[in-house]
């Protein structure tokens, strides 16, 4: 409640964060944690410098290089001489204004969104930003996360304050049982699926229900990582003791003294029975299966079992004409069964899906089987840790005996800027979360699949229900 | 106020990372994007220029007000697709809705882009194929898009925004005039609420 209103976690977290309101203008919220990569830092630095500023608060930044960086050989140069300058700028950047960076070869690097909450970084309650729109992810957590723009990080950089708009609160509720072998990724395509990559535009999604409440951290990072990918501001699942138990003995988490104020705390951060959101959608889980998508965005997507779709089919003019054009990129014709089509590529890894329970499961479905000799399959931890636990449990000896590359921590193949990239036509099965035209390299096909279906994929050759391995 | 010509792209939801795709993103500057914008769609496999997407054409080459589908801007927060979109030589964008971070990227580089009525748009795009080139001319201060005789639409944009775009607002300088107010919002909750406050750094 907040005074005698009922309220939303959003407004929750939105009023112990305003720093100023003025009628009119957007409300001023105060920044708990910034995070910051190479790829949309530098003309942010170089925006203070030209304006002679500093910044606020190094003591809430921390950066690290997860874009760029090439997954391969660490101990190399990095051939891209742009991107290495890139990351240069970073390392000077945070070195001249006091900012921790965890750097290649630093235990504690990998992408932005995965070491934050592997790090304690990531916690209930707080405002979150980086300038990357996957930032929503930190939302698992109960925290209001959301990606902003290079102007927004100099902002954030100067004053510790983001001016917003306050967005609109939208539940998504999940219920009846989750079929086996029916992942947290199948969840949020299905719901993309469901409300179309504009559904949530304006809006922050709280995601609550039975089956939100049943999942784990990694899995509700999943669905809160892609809310973007359906419009959404942010994506948030309110704190229970599934997210305190994650949160102990993390580096820079509270410490053991502070836990049981905190978990208090924490606990009130739940929307009140009473309150209303601006939107709710109800979406009945128990018929779901695997997802694959089959155009160029994460809302073109069908089951497992499903075909490719006939745009004749579709009344809507527009989503007919995207759906052609999809098909024309995707070289896909109408009524294909999505199990006959054949991939070229395997890609496991990303702010999605890079965590461990992603490889654990991958493992699980490769163990003793080889990758189909068509295939050229690999694996890019979202993390350095998750790399060494990895190892440590011996699923790179899994991996590399089914014939998939175990490579360094990194963005990698989800955005193509080091030199993992799909070639013109080549098609791929990735549990990444954008299939946009040419993401993965120009010219190549992305089909949006979870960690379990793209390992099926990999040892059939073509689109698998991982339910049968 | 400003008058150009328009350039459709008749498409729904086209992402930024069409609008100005990843190898570019390596620059440190905010400028020189402008050659790399639609990039993919601008040139054929191998680097030579597709005579047939739009902007390779006359009189679209010097096109400053591009109207598309819903959803504009969707995708990734890289505000380097507002400075390709600038650099390019456009100032408003005109389409049904846009993705919420692209908007805010657009406001902060005088970018106008503005929401109108479905039904306006596809009329637009209708006329800017039969009659090209269309030339319009858009009003931030009335909120009005008119042709060379009459008004074809209004659309809605708070006093706020219409401050940034026409006086370039320096959006920093207004919130560090709340430094006292940041100062009081950081004593009064530091102590008191020790989560948000990662000090073991």
């Amino acid at each position: 409640m907040i005074g005698d209103q009922p309220s939303t976690l959003l407004d929750k977290i939105w009023n112990n964060h305003l720093v100023h309101a003025d009628p009119g203008a957007p409300d001023l919220l105060y920044v708990d944690l910034h995070l910051l990569h190479e790829v949309t830092s530098a003309q942010a630095f170089d925006g203070l410098k030209v304006a002679g500023r500093t910044v606020r608060r190094p003591d809430l930044c921390v950066a690290t290089v997860d874009h760029n960086i090439p997954t391969t050989d660490r101990s190399l140069p990095v051939l891209d001489s742009i991107a290495c300058r890139q990351m240069e700028v970073l390392r000077e950047n945070a070195q001249s204004h006091g900012i921790r960076l965890f750097d290649v070869g630093d235990e504690r690097q990998g992408i932005v969104h995965v070491i934050g909450p592997e790090l304690g970084l990531t916690r209930p309650g707080m405002v979150i930003v980086c300038g990357d729109s996957h930032t929503s992810t930190h939302g698992a957590f109960g925290a209001l996360s959301f990606g902003i723009g290079t102007s927004e990080v100099e902002h954030v950089l100067a004053t510790q304050c983001i001016p917003q708009r306050r967005p609109k609160a939208m539940e998504i509720r999940l219920k009846g049982d989750r079929p086996m072998g029916v992942s947290a990724k199948d969840l949020i395509l299905a719901i993309i699926g469901k409300i179309g990559v504009s559904g949530a535009a304006g809006h922050v999604i709280e995601y609550t229900g039975p089956v939100v409440e049943s999942l784990s951290m990694e899995e509700r990072m999943t669905i809160c990582n892609m809310s973007i990918e359906a419009g959404a501001r942010a994506g948030m699942i309110s704190p229970d003791t599934t997210t305190f138990e994650y949160l102990r003995n993390r580096e820079f988490g509270p410490n053991s003294d502070e836990f049981a104020d905190l978990e208090m705390e924490w606990g009130s951060l739940k929307t009140d029975d009473r309150a209303t959101f601006d939107r709710s959608v109800v979406m009945d889980v128990s018929d779901l299966e695997p997802q694959v998508t089959w155009g160029t965005n994460p809302g073109m997507v069908t089951g497992i079992s499903g075909r490719v779709p006939n745009p004749d089919e579709i009344e809507d003019e527009e989503v007919r004409d995207s759906a052609e054009r999809a098909l024309t990129y995707m070289g896909l014709g109408p009524g294909t069964p999505m199990e006959s089509i054949s991939v070229d590529r395997v890609f496991v890894g990303s702010c999605t899906n890079g965590r461990l329970e992603d490889l654990r499961e991958v493992a699980r479905i490769l163990d003793g089987k080889r990758v189909h000799s068509g295939v050229h399959a690999m694996v890019v931890p979202g993390s350095t840790a998750v790399r060494r636990q990895a190892e440590l449990e011996g699923l790179d000896r899994v991996f590399r005996d089914a014939g998939f590359e175990w490579r360094e921590a990194g963005c990698s193949m989800c955005i193509g800027m080091n030199p993992d990239t799909l070639s013109t036509g080549e098609r791929c099965a990735s549990t990444t979360n954008r299939n946009f035209e040419g993401r993965q390299g120009r010219g190549g096909r992305t089909h949006l699949v979870s960690p379990a279906t793209a390992a099926a994929t990999a040892l059939a050759g073509r689109f698998t229900d991982p339910r049968g391995t | 106020m400003h008058s150009g010509v328009v350039a459709p792209l008749d498409q729904t939801d086209i992402d930024t990372d069409q609008i100005i795709p990843k190898q570019f993103l390596k620059s440190v500057s905010r400028e020189g994007y402008g050659d790399f914008l639609f990039h993919d769609w601008r040139t054929e496999e191998g680097g030579a220029i597709n005579p047939a997407f739009i902007l390779n054409r006359e009189p679209y080459k010097g096109a400053s007000i591009l109207l598309a589908g819903r959803n504009f801007g969707c995708g990734s927060s890289r505000e380097h697709a507002a400075w390709a979109l600038r650099d390019f030589g456009f100032r408003a964008i005109l389409a049904p809705s846009f993705a919420d971070i692209f908007r805010e990227n657009a406001d902060q580089n005088g970018l106008a882009a503005l929401s109108l009525e479905e039904s306006v748009v596809r009329e637009l795009l209708a006329r800017a194929h039969n009659e090209a080139p269309l030339r319009l001319t858009v009003d931030l201060e009335q909120c009005t898009v008119a042709d060379s005789s009459t008004l074809v639409a209004s659309f809605e944009i708070d006093d706020f925004r219409k401050m940034c775009l026409l006086g370039g607002l320096d959006r920093i300088g207004l919130t560090l005039r709340q430094a006292e107010a940041i100062s009081a919002f950081e004593q009064q909750r530091w102590p008191n609420r020790p989560e948000v406050a990662p000090e073991s750094f």
